[in-house]
């Protein structure tokens, strides 16, 4: 090594030890004033919260206490969130699978799903679902596909274990039922392209590592490479359940009325209350997603295992951690 | 065709691995060229050679990470990858081949470790979801190996919190807990940190040492040279030349295997 070398203790002489820097830091006047500016906004925000006669706090708690508006919130806006981001997330985690197949046509089944549900607009696809009992005037039934042409070739009688008729197709379509599903189906398109994201994400050294130790693909699919591949996919995903949520106002294209917004607009074209009605269901949005925000960091927490730094349950497992351990 | 002065002497029982005359090509490169290759019960093989000499893809084909373009592999007496019936060959389904894979354990030049699974989960999960061992017997086994390669107290470590020499040894101790016939090392060590070599491969010195049957990719010619039992120098998709230790690492006749000591020997020095 070249360049000026530092001067040397003596073998075994003790080094009187510098003492410590005394220093003046560097001031940052620009931060105080920059929260100085904050401190007045926030101030000139809470007035106007507080003293604008428009917003009627003691109208909006009653508002979000009616029971149409309680009922709106729990059926049209959490319970269709919650079906329809477990159809997407099931149904998204399997186009993914089916995309990343070798089985071409497998493949482009997943492929023309995501073109078509990503392509039609949620508003517009809500109203296509609600309509849809319109499709099956003799109602639709489970059973042995075009069994009415073999009954008129062989006279086989009619071969269905489960019928549904025209009347409770429109109900069943024009309601919740027909938002989940389209919510649903447009979400797994979604979900498809997070999901696929997360699989490509594991190294390709993490199948060959299970293959090799004997798993099937399907098995190392399970265990090894969709817990690892769920570290990437959980935060995109509590992005798309925080959107499903708002996205539930779209009921109404159905039509739903059994919905938050639905019923929080009910009131305010009765009532006049335009910013009072409206906070209502700002309030209840506001306080969902924060609920979720906290289910998210559980799940990450929980999918961020080997990531971060503790070991799992180290007294349980009886193992004590060195310093030197961790590299 | 490519070996010289002899192919090796016919083993008196069933060979761990019989390769015969296997050629693979990726594309239009001809990678493999017509390898033989026979490993005894117990027998250590050390596979040297330059890099793209194909000695890592023939070891991948002989647990069917690689596919052969030609040729015959078998292990313990059993047609790897294919299968004969009716006097044809017909492709294994994955099901078979993952069935093959169960008695070959591998370790990775990159370790590829599970890294959601604590040290002890990487090693019990084959054994209980491929095996179905009992639960309690696949702990009592894995704490047994995590022991033997010397990381009893790290049970409870994910990968990230090893380092990379112990993260191998887990990877070796995943290996034998499905209880393998034989042993595929990949360049186990290329991977480390110089001063971690050492620990890793005194953990495959103990396992030839036990009499468990290894075939070893590997650049560490001193390993080579102190526990195979079979040295096999591999180039441009052939074998040059084979032996024991004292003929292909001491004394060996072809040009090619004496420049390619040499070079490894100049950058051991270095």
């Amino acid at each position: 090594m070249s360049g000026p070398q530092p001067p040397r203790e003596a073998a075994g002489e003790v080094a009187e030890r510098p003492g410590r820097i005394e220093a003046v830091e560097v001031r940052h006047p620009w931060r105080w004033v920059a929260v100085a500016v904050i401190a007045v906004l926030a101030l000139m925000l809470a007035h106007l919260l507080v003293t604008n006669d428009q917003f009627d706090w003691g109208f909006t708690l009653e508002v979000m206490n009616q029971n149409i508006v309680l009922r709106g919130l729990l059926v049209g806006t959490l319970f269709t969130t919650v079906c329809a981001m477990a159809i997407g997330i099931v149904g998204g985690v399997l186009l993914a699978v089916l995309r990343l197949s070798d089985n071409p046509v497998l493949a482009g089944v997943s492929w023309a799903f995501t073109w078509f549900f990503r392509a039609v607009p949620r508003y517009v696809l809500l109203s296509l679902t609600g309509g849809l009992g319109a499709l099956f005037a003799t109602g639709l039934s489970i059973g042995v596909p075009f069994d009415f042409l073999l009954t008129q070739w062989f006279g086989t009688p009619q071969l269905r274990l489960l019928s549904i008729d025209q009347q409770a197709l429109y109900a069943l379509f024009g309601g919740v039922f027909g938002g989940i599903v389209g919510l649903g189906l447009s979400e797994a398109a979604y979900m498809a392209e997070i999901a696929r994201a997360g699989l490509l994400s594991v190294d390709k050294g993490q199948h060959e590592a299970a293959e090799a130790l004997g798993m099937t693909k399907r098995l190392a699919m399970r265990r090894v490479v969709l817990p690892q591949a769920m570290r990437v996919i959980v935060p995109p995903t509590g992005n798309e359940v925080i959107a499903m949520l708002k996205d539930t106002s779209l009921l109404v294209a159905i039509p739903v009325t059994t919905e938050l917004f639905y019923r929080v607009s009910q009131i305010k074209n009765q009532t006049y209350e335009v910013m009072a009605s409206n906070m209502a269901a700002v309030l209840y949005y506001l306080l969902a997603t924060s609920l979720l925000m906290v289910g998210q960091y559980f799940l990450e927490r929980r999918f961020g295992r080997g990531y971060g730094a503790s070991p799992r349950r180290p007294a349980a497992a009886g193992v004590s951690l060195g310093p030197g351990g961790a590299k | 065709m490519s070996t010289p002065a002899g192919a090796p002497a016919d083993a008196p029982a069933t060979p761990v691995v019989r390769a015969r005359n296997v050629t693979k090509a990726f594309g239009h490169v001809e990678v493999l060229k017509g390898i033989d290759l026979d490993v005894a019960a117990g027998e250590v093989v050390c596979l040297l050679g330059p890099s793209g000499s194909g000695k890592t893809t023939f070891l991948r084909c002989i647990n069917s990470l690689e596919r052969i373009d030609g040729g015959r592999i078998w292990v313990d007496g059993e047609l790897v990858g294919l299968a004969e019936r009716g006097g044809r060959l017909h492709r294994l389904t994955d099901k078979q081949i993952a069935a093959q894979r169960r008695d070959i354990g591998m370790v990775f030049q990159r370790f590829n470790l599970f890294p959601h699974m604590t040290a002890l989960e990487n090693v019990v999960e084959a054994p209980i979801r491929v095996r179905g061992l009992p639960r309690a017997q696949a702990h009592e086994r894995a704490r047994a190996l995590l022991e033997r390669v010397g990381l009893a107290d790290r049970a409870g470590n994910y990968p990230a919190q090893l380092s990379g020499g112990q993260q191998q040894r887990v990877a070796i101790a995943r290996a034998l807990a499905m209880q393998p016939k034989l042993m595929l090392f990949d360049e186990p060590t290329s991977a480390l940190d110089p001063e971690l070599v050492g620990e890793v491969l005194s953990v495959m010195r103990e396992l030839a040492d036990d009499g468990t049957t290894m075939v070893v990719v590997t650049h560490e010619v001193a390993f080579a040279r102190e526990v195979a039992d079979q040295v096999v120098f591999m180039d441009g998709g052939v074998v040059v030349e084979r032996g024991t230790p004292a003929e292909v690492v001491a004394n060996p006749r072809e040009e090619r295997t004496r420049a390619f000591l040499a070079r490894v020997r100049a950058g051991e020095a270095g």
